[in-house]
């Protein structure tokens, strides 16, 4: 199958059930997205397919064919997404593991809704699990997100 | 910018051959003999002399400081905290800092625990005065080698933001370098009165930021070597069940699936990918004998441990009469307070890298316990430790999981590796991780308290029952005093109320189950935090009392707990009125030598516990950095809550009922409190943050809930019904 990932097209040799998460860190060596529980519990496989927030570990990458598939790796290159700047600004990170994930969605979410309400951060960000509990900083970091894109320009 | 996470972990070896080299500068240690040694320096064993020259701090010719970090980054924050300690005395350019993870070596023993590991809330304290002093010294170092150069009286010589200053003489640290790493470390130095220092104490951002919002940061599942194959692990059923025979035809016939070998804990698929040995475990046929642990149910182990709780216990702190005191009272309180399994369910689920070579063996892991597993994998391999190196990588969550006296996650790592004769990474699913053991033990605290005409307790019995997490581990002998494991009552044997209760009694029954436990965040704390604090409540409406003003009562005077519960019922507006449908509650408990009081503010919504606001108090002595404190609070309270509302681990005939976060759920955003941390301008003795956040939270809730409802919430997981 062909995948188009960040730009880039990959000609990938894999059975049509394996999920995109494994295709991402195990073939193509993205190990940006992670693996939290592999039935769309958690938010740490959360990548972008057509601008889209989805789970990459409920997801068979073939599936997911010919569409246009983002990860954490090519948000930005240099940490200047604006969700990536609004993150280190105001220390949301701890362990980290599930940041991938939440940055992905929370991108998805000020692309959408570019001044989000607190009941529209709840509605998005509540399927990414954080078990070191950064939640409030992370509802903080969305709001300041949005704000950076907006005088960006981005949105 | 380069990452902090970008600069390469040194391997022991190429480290201290060549590290000064490397480096083109300064390599220091130091060895601090007894000044940090605290609580449980009696028991440990003596730390290691100070053999590693260069343990701490390198300094580059580009003027670059490279931190050594014998602690593990696993949220908490080290990774920034206490390179700002040692940057602190070494008077550097804090922007020119750069952490990289030390590997496993006798120089980076804890301070207290003479081994190398992180957990129990003491990493800050326990290297204060050790970063302290690494920094102190490299900079009399370069200080010395300026003055050289020079030709001045070192006195005449000041630093600044990583400069040496000197009349009119100025130069960078990365010059001196090379120049100062060849004259000897300075026996004594002098530290910086506190009233001098710009970083600590200071709100300082994480190092790791980037790192962790690029996808870069490298976590062990992320772990990439030349020929590694992924592999799977299928574990016993039930506890204590052993491999009787396996037929691997179906697993092996899955494409991508590379071998299939037998180890002591089960049978083990290795593939190319995670999906192909996932695939192919799940097509292994397998008969297990189970044995005795197929029987096993959480529910008749509750029976049994009332039936205990029933009887006396090995008696952990007495004084008086309380039988006598009990029967004599006019007011008599009965309560027992319960607690299930917990898993630690950190988010990256366990995983371990293995390279054997010859004579020697690599590990890339997410570790709290570098010696231990250094040692077991050795053993294993029959080398010596120092043939084994350790690549500790960023860890996805510890929360104790990742410091398993065991060192189960790296042995069965090792054994495939060995048996197969590959390199490999040891991959758990999210299920692996639920129903594989090594949980807080399930707890059932029984008390009775008679209280006094004024309505103060006269008479305090606590039996407490549960399994000990560190009987048959290498702990036992400094942590288990007469019969006693210290952490099974810590919190409860030396709950601050029992001095004012002239008759009390705690005891504890340690009952032996096939279910492996261990330490979650908190450990002991995380039962008896609950169950002291919401007695105590009970006792005071019992009593028809404010319980703030009933705790204060019980407290000495002056107290760090009162401080702590006195500034988060002010902060809280404790008193003052709520809106319709809500109430108040509060909890204060002292853990891993910080104090911490939560008023938590409820309502019920559609039934269900909504928890608004926790307001926070914490004294933990000296801070280091405000933004990690706060954060650990946030965390703890996100932890603890989680699991109040509904956490729990089930065992029917054997097997653990729940399996991944649909059934053991987590606290989710939409449900996160509004949090207020206020921190103590304390100067106190120094305490630790990862874990004290987490065990009032629990009864905070549980009290507010009674208060609002009148229904007092006697077991974990609450449920309103």
């Amino acid at each position: 199958m062909k995948l188009d990932i960040n730009g880039r097209s990959h000609e990938i040799d894999a059975p049509d059930d394996m999920p995109l998460l494994w295709v991402l860190r195990d073939l193509v060596g993205l190990t940006g997205t992670k693996y939290g529980c592999g039935m769309a519990q958690c938010g740490a496989c959360t990548v972008h397919v057509d601008g889209q927030p989805m789970r990459s570990c409920v997801t068979p990458a073939s599936a997911v064919a010919g569409q246009k598939i983002t990860t954490i790796e090519s948000l930005s290159d240099d940490a200047s997404h604006p969700v990536q700047r609004a993150w280190i600004e105001l220390d949301v990170v701890q362990c980290g593991y599930c940041q991938s994930g939440q940055v992905m969605a929370a991108a998805a979410l000020i692309r959408a809704k570019p001044k989000p309400s607190d009941a529209d951060i709840d509605a998005a960000m509540a399927g990414n699990l954080c078990r070191c509990g950064t939640y409030q900083r992370i509802r903080a970091a969305v709001h300041r997100a949005a704000e950076l894109a907006r005088e960006d320009g981005h949105a | 910018m380069r990452d902090p996470a970008d600069l390469p972990a040194p391997s022991r070896r190429r480290f201290l051959a060549t590290g000064a080299a490397l480096s083109g500068g300064l390599v220091i240690a130091c060895f601090v003999p007894s000044a940090a040694r605290r609580a449980f320096a009696a028991a440990a064993p003596p730390a290691p002399a100070p053999v590693d020259p260069n343990a701490f701090v390198r300094i580059g010719a580009d003027g670059t400081v490279s931190v050594l970090l014998k602690h593990s980054e696993m949220g908490q924050g080290v990774w920034t905290s206490l390179p700002m300690v040692l940057a602190e005395e070494l008077d550097c350019d804090w922007k020119t800092v750069r952490v990289a993870h030390a590997p496993a070596a006798p120089a980076y023993a804890h301070t207290a625990f003479g081994m190398q590991m992180t957990g129990g809330s003491t990493s800050t304290w326990e290297s204060f005065e050790q970063l302290r002093r690494a920094g102190a010294m490299a900079r009399a170092m370069l200080v010395a080698a300026a003055a050289k150069k020079w030709k001045v009286d070192p006195a005449s010589c000041r630093t600044e933001a990583g400069f040496i200053l000197s009349g009119t003489h100025k130069a960078g640290y990365g010059e001196l370098a090379e120049d100062a790493s060849k004259l000897p470390a300075p026996a004594t130095v002098a530290l910086k009165d506190p009233a001098q220092w710009r970083l600590i104490g200071k709100p300082t951002r994480r190092l790791d930021s980037r790192a962790k919002v690029t996808g870069r940061a490298e976590f062990g599942i992320d772990v990439q070597r030349p020929g590694l194959l992924v592999a799977t692990l299928a574990r016993p059923p039930v506890f204590g069940a052993t491999l009787e025979r396996f037929d691997a035809t179906k697993a092996k016939a899955v494409a991508g699936v590379v071998d299939v070998v037998a180890i002591p804990n089960g049978v083990a698929v290795l593939a190319k990918h995670f999906w192909a040995a996932k695939t192919g475990r799940d097509a292994l046929e397998i008969t297990w004998n189970e044995g005795a642990g197929a029987t096993l149910s959480s529910e008749a182990l509750r029976d049994e441990y009332r039936r205990l709780a029933g009887t006396r216990g090995a008696v952990a702190k007495t004084a008086g009469d309380v039988d006598a005191a009990l029967a004599a009272a006019p007011t008599r309180i009965e309560a027992d307070y319960e607690l299930p399994f917990l898993a630690h369910a950190p988010m990256e689920p366990l995983n371990c890298t293995v390279e054997i070579g010859k004579d020697r063996c690599e590990i890339w892991t997410g570790t709290q316990f570098q010696t231990p597993d250094q040692a077991a994998a050795a053993k294993i391999l029959g080398l010596e430790p120092e043939k084994v190196t350790i690549h500790t990588t960023f860890l996805g969550g510890g929360f104790g999981r990742r410091a398993n006296p065991a060192s189960d996650f790296i042995i069965e790592a090792v054994q495939v590796a060995k048996a197969a004769g590959k390199p490999v990474k040891l991959v758990w699913t999210r299920e692996d991780d639920i129903r594989g053991g090594y949980y807080r033990p399930m707890w059932l605290s029984r008390f009775a308290a008679a209280l006094g005409k004024d309505g103060t307790p006269v008479a305090w019995s606590h039996t407490l029952v549960g399994q000990s997490i560190i009987d048959g581990t290498p702990f036992a002998p400094m942590m288990i005093k007469d019969g006693v494991d210290v952490t099974s009552v810590e919190g409860a044997a030396n709950s601050p109320y029992l001095a004012a209760i002239p008759a009390h009694r705690v005891d504890l029954h340690s009952p032996k189950s096939p279910v492996t436990v261990l330490w979650w965040r908190s450990v002991g704390h995380s039962h008896t935090g609950f169950a002291v604090e919401s007695f105590v409540d009970e006792l005071a409406h019992a009593a028809k009392q404010d319980p703030l003003a009933y705790r204060r009562a019980l407290l000495p005077a002056g107290s760090r707990e009162r401080r702590v519960l006195d500034l988060a019922a002010d902060k809280a507006g404790w008193g003052q009125p709520l809106a319709k449908g809500r109430a108040r509650g509060l909890a204060v408990h002292a853990s891993f030598e910080s104090f911490v009081a939560q008023v938590a503010e409820v309502s019920l919504e559609d039934g269900r516990i909504r928890v608004h606001r926790v307001t926070c108090a914490i004294d933990c002595g000296p801070v280091v950095n405000p933004l990690t404190v706060e954060a650990q609070m946030q965390s703890g309270i996100v932890y603890g809550l989680g699991a109040a509302l509904y956490g729990q681990l089930t065992l029917k005939r054997g097997r653990v009922e729940q399996s991944n976060f649909h059934d053991y759920r987590a606290l989710r955003l939409d449900e996160m409190p509004v949090v207020d941390v206020h921190i103590v301008d304390s100067k106190d003795k120094m305490g630790g943050v990862g874990e004290p956040g987490t065990p009032p939270i629990a009864p905070a809730v549980a009290n507010a809930v009674f208060a609002l409802t009148g229904k007092r919430l006697r077991r974990l997981p609450f449920a309103l019904d």
